[in-house]
C-alpha cells in the first residue's frame, strides 16, 4: 500500500497534492493507494481528494492539528502510518513538508528521500531520480532499511492530471488522533502577506528575467533595454533580489512569483529549481548563460551558450531592427 | 547564549562535475571546495545573534579531513571555536547520517540555538537541520527569515510559499534552518584569519558507526526534457537567427 499525505488550505488541495497522488498511482502499481489529509478545513479538501482512484481518503482530526505545527504533524502522520502500514509514503516536496518530513522520517527511524523526479521498477525493487549538486547531475537511488520508506516529488515532475480518478468517489473515513497539546512545542500566528505586490508578474506577456550571470546592478540596463524592445516586464531570480539590485515583488521562483508568459527569456540564470518551479510553466523559454552545462537549458526551447554582455546588446538591436 | 552553526564543505559553483570511476560518487581530487553558501547565512545570523545578545558561536561540521578549510573560515568570519566530526565515511554521506554524526558530537553541549542553512547545494536534501532536532529533541523551524530572542524563547519568521509567511514561538533550545539572503554576509579580514589560526578545533570521531540511509545507485547528467536549439555563430548572427524563430516558429513576438 502507498500513502499520500495531501496537502490544504481552507479546504483547497494543492497542485503539487495531486502530482504526489500521480507519483504514488505509477509507484503502486496493482497495490492500493490511500490519502491522508490533516489540518482546519480537511474534511472539505477530502471531498476533492475522494475523486482520485484511491481505496481511501483519511481525514486526521484532533482539536491540536487546526493550525499546521511541525510536531503536530509529525505526531499525526506517525498515528496513520501505524495505523495503515504502508510500504511508502510520498509526499509533495512543498516547504511544509519540508518542515515536517524529515522529523517524521527520524521518529520512525526510516529514510525519507527528497525531490524526487521519477519513480521506476527495476524487477523487484524501486530506483528513485533525484537532482544532486544543484540539477547538475541526476542521481538514481534507492532507499535503505525496513518500510515504510517516504519520498517527497519535485514540484512539477509528475503531471497533476495523469492522476487517475475513480469512476466513483472513494470512501472517506474520519480517523481522531489522540495527541497531547503539551506535546506540541510550536506556537504559530496567522500566516500573513507583506505588501501587496504592486508588480502582478503572472499577467505579464513576456519576461525578460535576470540572475547571478548579469554580475553588478550598473548592468540591469542592458536586460531593461532588451525588455523594452520585447515589450516585456523585467524579474528576476533571488539571489538578485536579495541584493537588492530589483525589488523582491520582481522575484520568479519558490519563494517568490509563479509565471506562465508567452515568452521568458532567462539571462545569466543557471536554473536552480527553486526558480525553475516558478517559469517552467512559459510556453516558450530562451535561456543565454556562460555555462553550456547550466540545468536552465535543460528547460528552453532556444538556448545560447556565450557571453551575455556581447549577446544582449545584439539581440536588442535585432529586435529595433526586425 | 550559546549558539551552534552546523556548516558543510561542497563543491564551489563553478565547478563541473566528473564521476569517479564507480559511477556513484564524484572524483573528488578535481573539486575545488568552498562554505556551502545557505550555512554562511546561518553562520551570519549566529554572530549577529551574539552580537546582540552575547555568548559564543561553535562551527560544527561533519566530514573527511578536507573540511577543515571551510571550519577555519568560519572561525575567520568571527566564529569563537570549532568542533569537528571526523570520519572519511561523511564525505558523500546522506542527511541522516550527517545529523547523526552531528548529533553525537553536540548532545552534551547543551547549546540554546542551534542553526543551519536550509539545504546544501551538494546533496541537497534539505533534511539535515529538521533531522538534528529530532535526534537531539528540540523543537524546529525552517526557512526562516527572522530571529526574536526573549525570555527563554525564540519567535522566528517562517517563509511560507507564494508570499506568505508566518511567525513561531518555540521554547529553547531549538533548531533554525535559515533561509537564505536573510542578511549580508560578513567576509573574513585579515586580522580574523590571524584570530582564527589560535581557536580551538575540537576533533571527535562519530559516536556510533555512520549509518548511510540512501545508496546512489548511479549518477549522471540529467537527461534534457525539452528538445532545445542552441543558436550558433557570433553574437549577431545568434540574435538575429532567434528573432526569426521567436517571430515565425515560436509566433512569441510580433
Amino acid at each position: 500500500m502507498v500513502l499520500v499525505i495531501a496537502e490544504q488550505r481552507d479546504g483547497a488541495v494543492n497542485r503539487a497534492s495531486w502530482e504526489a497522488i500521480a507519483a504514488a498511482q505509477q509507484l503502486a502499481g496493482d497495490a492500493p493507494v490511500v490519502v491522508a489529509v490533516a489540518g482546519a478545513s480537511a474534511a472539505g479538501a477530502a471531498a476533492e481528494l475522494a475523486a482520485a482512484d484511491v481505496r481511501e481518503v483519511v481525514v486526521l482530526e484532533s482539536p491540536a492539528l487546526q493550525a499546521y505545527t511541525a510536531d503536530g504533524w509529525v505526531l499525526a502522520h506517525t498515528a496513520v502510518i501505524a495505523d495503515t502500514n504502508p510500504e511508502w509514503v510520498v509526499l509533495p516536496h512543498t516547504y511544509q513538508t519540508r518542515d515536517f518530513a524529515p522529523a517524521l522520517a527520524a521518529r520512525l527511524d526510516r529514510t525519507l528521500v527528497t525531490d524526487c523526479t521519477a519513480v521506476r521498477r527495476d524487477g523487484g525493487s524501486v530506483v528513485l531520480t533525484r537532482p544532486m549538486y544543484q540539477g547538475k547531475l541526476a542521481a538514481d537511488v534507492r532507499p535503505l532499511g525496513e518500510p515504510p520508506w517516504l519520498l517527497t516529488c519535485q514540484i512539477g515532475a509528475f503531471r497533476a492530471d495523469a492522476a487517475r480518478r475513480g469512476a466513483a468517489p472513494a470512501p472517506v473515513r474520519t480517523q481522531e488522533v489522540a495527541i497531547d497539546a503539551g506535546a506540541i512545542r510550536q506556537q504559530p500566528e496567522a500566516p500573513f502577506r507583506e505588501a501587496k505586490q504592486a508588480v502582478d508578474l503572472s499577467q505579464a506577456e513576456r519576461i525578460v528575467a535576470v540572475g547571478r550571470g548579469i554580475k553588478g546592478p550598473e548592468h540591469l540596463p542592458l536586460a531593461q533595454q532588451l525588455a523594452e524592445a520585447l515589450g516585456a516586464e523585467v524579474a528576476a531570480s533571488r539571489p538578485i533580489c536579495d541584493a537588492g539590485w530589483l525589488p523582491m515583488e520582481r522575484q520568479i521562483g519558490s519563494s517568490g512569483q509563479t509565471v506562465a508568459p508567452k515568452l521568458y527569456v532567462a539571462v545569466g540564470i543557471s536554473g536552480a529549481i527553486q526558480h525553475v518551479v516558478g517559469m517552467k510553466g512559459a510556453r516558450t523559454i530562451v535561456a543565454i548563460n556562460k555555462d553550456p552545462e547550466a540545468p536552465i537549458f535543460e528547460v528552453a526551447d532556444y538556448g545560447y551558450a556565450g557571453d551575455l554582455f556581447e549577446f544582449l546588446p545584439a539581440f536588442t538591436a535585432a529586435l529595433r531592427g526586425s | 547564549m550559546k549558539i551552534a552553526v552546523c556548516i558543510k564543505q561542497v563543491p564551489t559553483r563553478e565547478w563541473q562535475p566528473r564521476l569517479a570511476e564507480d559511477g556513484r560518487s564524484i572524483r573528488e581530487q578535481d573539486v575545488a571546495w568552498e562554505l556551502n553558501e545557505p550555512d554562511a547565512y546561518a553562520l551570519e545570523a549566529g554572530l549577529r545573534l551574539r552580537e546582540q545578545h552575547g555568548g559564543d558561536v561553535v562551527v560544527c561540521a561533519a566530514g573527511p579531513d578536507r573540511v577543515l578549510p571551510v571550519i577555519r573560515e568560519a572561525l575567520a568570519r568571527g566564529a569563537d571555536r570549532a568542533i569537528h566530526v571526523a570520519d572519511p565515511a561523511l564525505g558523500q554521506a546522506d542527511a541522516m547520517a550527517i545529523a547523526e554524526a552531528l548529533a553525537g558530537a553536540m548532545r552534551d553541549e547543551a547549546f540554546d540555538l542551534v542553526l543551519t542553512g536550509l539545504q546544501s547545494d551538494d546533496q541537497g536534501h534539505g533534511q539535515t537541520g529538521v533531522a538534528l532536532a529530532a535526534r537531539l529533541d528540540r523543537p524546529h523551524a525552517t526557512i526562516i527569515m527572522d530571529v526574536q530572542i526573549a525570555d527563554g524563547r525564540v519567535r522566528v519568521k517562517r517563509e511560507l510559499e507564494g508570499g506568505w509567511f508566518q511567525w513561531v514561538i518555540m521554547p529553547m533550545p531549538a533548531v533554525l534552518t535559515i533561509q537564505s539572503g536573510i542578511n549580508q554576509l560578513r567576509y573574513a579580514t585579515l586580522k580574523g584569519i590571524m584570530a582564527a589560526k589560535k581557536k580551538e578545533i575540537r576533533t571527535v570521531a562519530p559516536a556510533a558507526p555512520v549509518r548511510p540511509r540512501i545508496e546512489i545507485l548511479s549518477l549522471h547528467v540529467p537527461a534534457k526534457s525539452k528538445r532545445i536549439e542552441m543558436l550558433n555563430g557570433t553574437p549577431q548572427q545568434a540574435a538575429a537567427t532567434l528573432v526569426r524563430r521567436l517571430r515565425d516558429e515560436a509566433r512569441a513576438i510580433d
